[in-house]
C-alpha cells in the first residue's frame, strides 16, 4: 500500500437480506486526483459511499479513508471527509448563514473562526446576494451550491459529491464542475465524484472507475479504459463509448 | 458528546419557533386558565362554609374538579398528547426531506442526534409544565388568598418531575414510532392509536376483563370474589402509564390519601381510627406509598428511550 493514495478498498461486500448491493470492491484513490465514479442507478455507488464514511457497515472487506478505517475511526474520517448527498436535503426554513452556522456546530467549530469560514465559503460558491433567504426559497443549482459550501466548511481533505449536477441548468451544472475543478487544483483536495453526465466527468476527472451491479468492471484514466477496450487512447472516444461499451458486456 | 449540543440547541430553537409549539402553549395555557379559574372559585365558596383550617389549600387547586376536571386529570388525559405532538416527526421527517444523512456525515456521533431530539423535547415539556404550575399558582394566590406552605411547595414540585417524566414517556413513544415508520401520517396516527390503547381502553377494559373472570352477583355479595375482581381490575389498569401516573400523583398532591387501593378492608377499630384521625401523610410518606408507581413511570420512560436509541442505533440510515 503506497502512502499516497486516499481511499483504498479492500474485498468491500455489502449484502442485504435478499440482495447484494456491493461486491468484493477493490479500488484506490490517489491523493490530489478526482475520481469519476460511474454506473447505473442501483450499481451500488452510494452504498460504497456510505461504507466509506462509516455510515453502513459493511458485511466484508475493509476499507481506508486517509489512513483511516471508516468502522473504527468513523470521527476521524467524517472530520477530513466533505460528503453531498444526493438529493440533499435543507431545513428551508433557515437561510444559507444559519444552515451553514449549524454544520458548524456539528462540527465542533469555535464562533469566531465560525463567521469568518461561512463568508469565506458563502463568497467561493457565489452565493453572496442571497445569503440571508431562506433556503426554501432557493433554486436547486443554488441549494446544490449551498451544499458545496457546506461540505467546504469543515476544510476537507476529500470530497464524496453525489450526482452533484443531477437536475441542474447547463449553466449552473457547468459552473459547479468548474468550481469542484478549482478546487481541486487550488486545494488540492480529492474528489470521488459519482455522476451520471458522462461529458462533464471527463472534462474534469484523472481517472474513473465504472461499477456495475455492485462490482467495479473498470477502473483507470479514460485513455487506459480506451485502449483496453478499442485499442487506441481517448482521442477517438468519448466516456460515454467506452461507458457503454462496458455496459453491454454486463 | 460530540455534537450532542449542537443537535439540541437546532432543536430547541425550531421548537420554540414552530407553529406547533405556539398552538399547543395556546391550548394548554388556556385550559389551566379555565381549570385553575373554576377551581378557585368552587374552592372559596368551600372555603366560606367547611375548608377552613384544613391544610393544603393550596394543593387543592390543583385536584379540585371545578366543573368538569382539575387539573391534574387534565395532565394524565391530554399531557400525552402533549409528548407526542413534540416527537411524532423527529426522525422521519428528516429522513424524509434528506438531512438526516446530512447531519449523521459531519463528525458526530450518530446517538447525538436522537439523545438532542429527546433532551430538546424534554426541555419543552419541562417549560411547559413548570409553567402551567407557576400560572395556577398565581392565579390561586390572587383568588384564594392563600401562601402555600413550604411542604406544599415540594409535593408541587415532586408532580412537577413526574408530570415531566410521564409526558416524556409519551415523547420518547412518539420518537420511536417516527424511527419505525417512514411517513409521518402513520407514525403521528400510530402515536395516537397507542395514546387510546394505552389510556383508554385499557383503563376502561380492566373493569371488562375483571367483571368476566371474577363476575360479581348482585344479591349474594361474597367478599373474597369482590377481592379477587377489584385485585383484577387494578392489575389490568396498571398497565396503562395514565393509571400508573394517577397512582402516583394521587398521594402527593393530596395528602389525605394515604393508599392507592380502591378497596381496603378494615376492621371496625380500624373504621374508627381512619375516621377520627384523618390526618395527612407526611411527604415522606406519601412518597413512599406511591414509590412502586413513580419507579415503574421512571422504567418504562427510560425503557421506551432504550429501544428507540437500539432500533435508530442499528437501522440503515438510508432506509
Amino acid at each position: 500500500m503506497d502512502t499516497n493514495s486516499v481511499i483504498t478498498t479492500n474485498g468491500l461486500t455489502k449484502r442485504y437480506l435478499r440482495q447484494i448491493a456491493v461486491e468484493d470492491l477493490s479500488f484506490r484513490v490517489k491523493e490530489g486526483e478526482i475520481f469519476g465514479f460511474l454506473g447505473p442507478n442501483g450499481a451500488g455507488k452510494t452504498t460504497t459511499l456510505l461504507m466509506l464514511l462509516g455510515l453502513t457497515r459493511p458485511t466484508e472487506g475493509s476499507a481506508t479513508v486517509c489512513g483511516f478505517e471508516p468502522q473504527r475511526q468513523a470521527m476521524e474520517v467524517k472530520r477530513l471527509v466533505g460528503y453531498l448527498p444526493e438529493n440533499v436535503g435543507y431545513y428551508s426554513d433557515m437561510d444559507a448563514v444559519q444552515t451553514l452556522e449549524f454544520i458548524a456546530d456539528l462540527n465542533g467549530m469555535s464562533k469566531k473562526e465560525t463567521e469568518r469560514k461561512i463568508r469565506d465559503v458563502i463568497e467561493l460558491v457565489g452565493l453572496g446576494d442571497s445569503d440571508r433567504k431562506k433556503v426554501g426559497a432557493y433554486s436547486r443549482g443554488m441549494k446544490q451550491r449551498l451544499g458545496i459550501a457546506e461540505v467546504l466548511l469543515k476544510d476537507p481533505k476529500v470530497l464524496f459529491l453525489d450526482e452533484p449536477t443531477l437536475g441542474l441548468d447547463p449553466d449552473g451544472a457547468i459552473r459547479l464542475i468548474e468550481l469542484i475543478q478549482n478546487l481541486n487544483r487550488e486545494r488540492n483536495i480529492t474528489v470521488l465524484l459519482s455522476s451520471h453526465h458522462l461529458h462533464q466527468v471527463q472534462r474534469i476527472s484523472h481517472r474513473v472507475g465504472i461499477m456495475i451491479k455492485g462490482r467495479m468492471v473498470a477502473e483507470g484514466s479514460i485513455d487506459e479504459l480506451a485502449r483496453e477496450k478499442f485499442g487506441v487512447g481517448d482521442k477517438e472516444f468519448t466516456l460515454e463509448e467506452i461507458y457503454m461499451k462496458y455496459f453491454q458486456e454486463v | 458528546m460530540n455534537g450532542l449540543f449542537a443537535v439540541y440547541r437546532k432543536e430547541l430553537a425550531d421548537y420554540f419557533s414552530s407553529y406547533r409549539f405556539v398552538i399547543l402553549f395556546a391550548l394548554i395555557a388556556m385550559v389551566s386558565f379555565i381549570t385553575s379559574y373554576m377551581a378557585g372559585i368552587s374552592l372559596r365558596e368551600s372555603l366560606a362554609q367547611d375548608a377552613k383550617g384544613s391544610r393544603f389549600l393550596f394543593l387543592m387547586l390543583f385536584s379540585t374538579a371545578g366543573a368538569r376536571f382539575s387539573m391534574i386529570q387534565f395532565v394524565a388525559f391530554f399531557g400525552p398528547l402533549m409528548g407526542l405532538f413534540l416527537g411524532f416527526d423527529a426522525i422521519n421527517r428528516e429522513r424524509a426531506q434528506g438531512t438526516l444523512v446530512k447531519v449523521v456525515s459531519q463528525p458526530i456521533y450518530r446517538d447525538s442526534v436522537i439523545n438532542g431530539k429527546f433532551l430538546a423535547g424534554a426541555t419543552v415539556i419541562t417549560v411547559m409544565i413548570v409553567a402551567v404550575v407557576l400560572v395556577i399558582s398565581g392565579f390561586g394566590l390572587a383568588l384564594l388568598g392563600v401562601v402555600p406552605e413550604v411542604e406544599e411547595i415540594l409535593r408541587l414540585a415532586v408532580y412537577v418531575a413526574m408530570s415531566i417524566f410521564y409526558v416524556s414517556f409519551w415523547l420518547g413513544i412518539s420518537i420511536l414510532f417516527s424511527i419505525l415508520f417512514r411517513s409521518t401520517a402513520t407514525s403521528a396516527l400510530a402515536s395516537v392509536a397507542a395514546w387510546i390503547l394505552f389510556s383508554f381502553v385499557v383503563f376502561f377494559g380492566a373493569s371488562a376483563v375483571a367483571n368476566a373472570i371474577a363476575p360479581v352477583d348482585k344479591e349474594g355479595v361474597d367478599l373474597p370474589t369482590v377481592m379477587r375482581n377489584v385485585q383484577i381490575t387494578e392489575t389490568v389498569s396498571v398497565f396503562s402509564p395514565m393509571v400508573l401516573y394517577m397512582n402516583a400523583t394521587a398521594t402527593i398532591i393530596d395528602p389525605k390519601v394515604n393508599t392507592t387501593k380502591s378497596l381496603v378492608l378494615q376492621g371496625p377499630w380500624e373504621q374508627i381510627l381512619s375516621a377520627r384521625f384523618q390526618s395527612p401523610l407526611p411527604l415522606g410518606q406519601s412518597l413512599l406509598v406511591v414509590s412502586p408507581y413513580v419507579i415503574s413511570l421512571v422504567a418504562i420512560s427510560l425503557i421506551c428511550f432504550a429501544v428507540s436509541y437500539i432500533v435508530f442505533m442499528v437501522q440503515e440510515i438510508r432506509m
